[in-house]
């Protein structure tokens, strides 16, 4: 037989450094031990990685940081299940495995020089944080950028340094929202979808990219609906219980599509034309 | 070196204990009242009168097989740092498995087509495939439940087999398939079958006339209304348990899971077959599952098989019509009525292959 790329082994990663985000979520910036791995690694804004704990097992996660910033990857986690419990509790120096890059990536060719809409609650904000990162990397190849956030308290809000950048930054609007009035929070309250109705974005010649929680994405998606966004102007990544990575072993699956493989990116348009066990 | 062999009937252990000379030869033994395939050994009852109850993909794809092993090992100079080693040993010595049936050689194509010919081929899967001499034995008549020509198939059917036994009066014609398979004919037991091969077709073309086509039309014809019915489904699968039978005794059905076990910082990661009749096979950590009623994961197992797979792979069915889900379901719950169902009620009387089609 001649020798085949085994899929299922991972490459061997340290940890660099641990940021805690909010109570239950913390990011985790790693390097594959091998330097020439690390130099010769390249991926695209929105493909993921599966992430070992050996003795734990692995679990799926975005890479967050950017292609355009490769001095680390970083993967953000929240703590939900056995897999994310034991990634919790590295420290930096610790051994990981990684099997990236899987998936599809976000169509960030065919949004230049578009107004862009980013529309994130919670967790669901790492997706787009590599992405958001990468157009600011790139700044003058896009034209608005908005981004609503938006999760349950202040506390729970990922990537507070750079919200607070973004915030500061004359050629990025943040709305910043959480569900309920709070202590010190002078912003927003209300779900996302509603205040994606307050704000009401224009669809002209705008892409919206989505990501949070299942229900707060079905919301979202009926609001782009009555502004009039295009299904194939709404862009959105999946989560999915997933194993492989490779689309074999059969969990991720909507239809014929592997969300592992076939996504986790997809449009719209795309997800009208598959059927609905998302 | 003629096309054909024959097998005597008497010489039928001793071909077996030759293959077993360079390879563990798997085939199908009677323990108590069921067949299952096992390495070939004198105390072995042979059984080739039916088809064996589980198919014998665990062969090449084995319930439970080790990816790799790990082990964490504290740095000799600084004990504060641990180093992670990675073991990769893929066993696959040389097997034969004697006397599956086609339904069952067909499975493995259909594994094939997921394992290898993708972009990232599954090398535990594909050593053991291509380490595997297939040696089927054609079925003389079918089985309860079998179903073989209405997904294309044929209890003669030689897709995925190496070299394919019928039985004749005496013995076996021995047809060999593929290159890897021609080489059976040099064993010394084998004798020139050539002429009577012929007797071999009859049996052959008896067998598939005899095989009932359950679907209205030849072939499933899914109509695609009904299928994302969900009262559909609610009404064909009331009596469904979600055991998960059907997937296990399925020779084309793969899914699985992946975990690790560790003992004192030495371990492995494992692959198990999983089953996505099982509520927790889609269950996400933050509680949300995108199939949580039995309904949506059957119309899951169901539309893999028949839309799904199809729909990847140039139209081909992703089941083999071995009946295997219909004969041992504790429910009776028959695949392939509910298929023939979602073509939109066609006639549900079961017809022979072989005769008239009915308009």
């Amino acid at each position: 037989m001649t020798d085949i790329k085994n899929p299922y082994l991972p490459e061997l990663a340290t940890v660099l450094r641990v940021i805690e985000e909010t109570p239950n979520i913390k990011s985790f910036q790693v390097l594959f031990n091998d330097p020439e791995k690390m130099k010769g690694f390249t991926f695209q804004p929105g493909q993921v990685g599966q992430l070992s704990v050996f003795g734990a097992g692995e679990s799926t996660f975005v890479i967050n940081s950017p292609p355009t910033r490769m001095e680390y990857l970083q993967f953000s986690v929240m703590k939900a299940g056995e897999v994310t419990a034991a990634i919790h509790n590295l420290y930096p120096g610790d051994q990981v495995g990684i099997r990236a890059p899987l998936g599809n990536w976000f169509p960030y060719e065919e949004m230049k020089g578009r107004n862009i809409l980013f529309i994130g609650g919670g967790i669901g904000l790492a997706p787009l944080r590599t992405l958001i990162l990468f157009m600011l990397d790139n700044r003058s190849d896009y034209k608005d950028i908005t981004i609503i956030y938006g999760s349950r308290t202040p506390p729970d809000l990922c990537y507070k340094d750079e919200l607070k950048e973004w915030e500061e930054r004359s050629d990025v609007n943040l709305i910043l929202t959480v569900d309920n009035e709070y202590p010190g929070w002078t912003k927003r309250t209300g779900f996302v979808p509603t205040v994606l109705k307050e704000v009401a974005p224009k669809p002209d010649d705008t892409v919206a990219i989505t990501c949070g929680p299942p229900i707060m994405i079905k919301f979202v998606l009926e609001g782009l609906a009555q502004l009039k966004f295009r299904d194939e102007d709404i862009i959105t990544t999946l989560e999915k219980r997933m194993k492989c990575g490779i689309g074999l072993c059969g969990r991720c699956n909507i239809g014929s599509k592997y969300v592992c493989k076939d996504g986790p990116v997809f449009s719209l348009a795309q997800l009208k034309e598959m059927p609905d066990d998302v | 070196m003629p096309d054909t062999g024959y097998l005597p009937k008497e010489k039928v252990k001793d071909f077996i204990r030759e293959l077993a000379k360079d390879a563990i030869v798997h085939v199908p033994c009677l323990e108590g009242e069921t067949v299952v395939f096992r390495p070939f050994s004198e105390d072995r009852e042979l059984c080739l009168e039916r088809p064996a109850n589980t198919p014998p993909k665990s062969i090449i794809y084995p319930q439970s097989e080790t990816l790799f092993s790990f082990e964490h090992k504290k740095d000799p100079e600084d004990h504060q740092k641990m180093s992670v080693e990675l073991k990769v040993d893929i066993d696959a010595p040389g097997t034969v498995i004697f006397g599956a049936r086609p339904c069952d050689a067909r499975g493995f194509v259909i594994y094939d087509r997921v394992f290898i010919d993708t972009d990232t081929p599954d090398p535990y899967y594909k050593k053991r495939r291509e380490n595997t001499l297939v040696v089927t034995l054609s079925c003389a008549a079918p089985f309860p439940g079998c179903f073989c020509v209405g997904v294309g198939g044929s209890p003669a059917g030689k897709e995925g087999t190496d070299a394919m036994l019928t039985e004749i009066a005496g013995g076996y014609i021995v047809e060999p398939v593929t290159e890897k398979g021609k080489a059976i004919l040099n064993k010394p037991m084998v004798e020139d079958g050539s002429t009577r091969l012929k007797d071999a077709q009859q049996a052959q073309q008896k067998a598939h006339e005899a095989v009932k086509n359950p679907f209205a039309g030849g072939m499933p014809n899914i109509s695609p209304e009904l299928f994302d019915a969900d009262p559909f489904w609610e009404q064909a699968l009331s009596k469904c348990v979600s055991c998960g039978a059907c997937t296990y005794l399925c020779p084309t059905c793969y899914c699985f899971n992946i975990t690790d076990e560790q003992v004192y910082g030495k371990g492995e990661r494992i692959r198990s077959w999983d089953a996505c009749m099982f509520f927790h096979f889609t269950l996400e950590a933050s509680t949300h599952n995108p199939r949580p009623t039995k309904f949506q994961r059957f119309k899951n197992r169901v539309g893999h098989k028949f839309v799904y797979y199809p729909e990847k792979y140039e139209g081909a069915i992703a089941c083999c019509g071995c009946g295997r889900c219909i004969r041992y379901c504790p429910v009776s719950v028959d695949i392939s009525e509910i298929v023939n169902d979602l073509g939109g009620g066609g006639k549900k009387e079961q017809q022979p292959a072989g005769s008239a089609k009915n308009d």
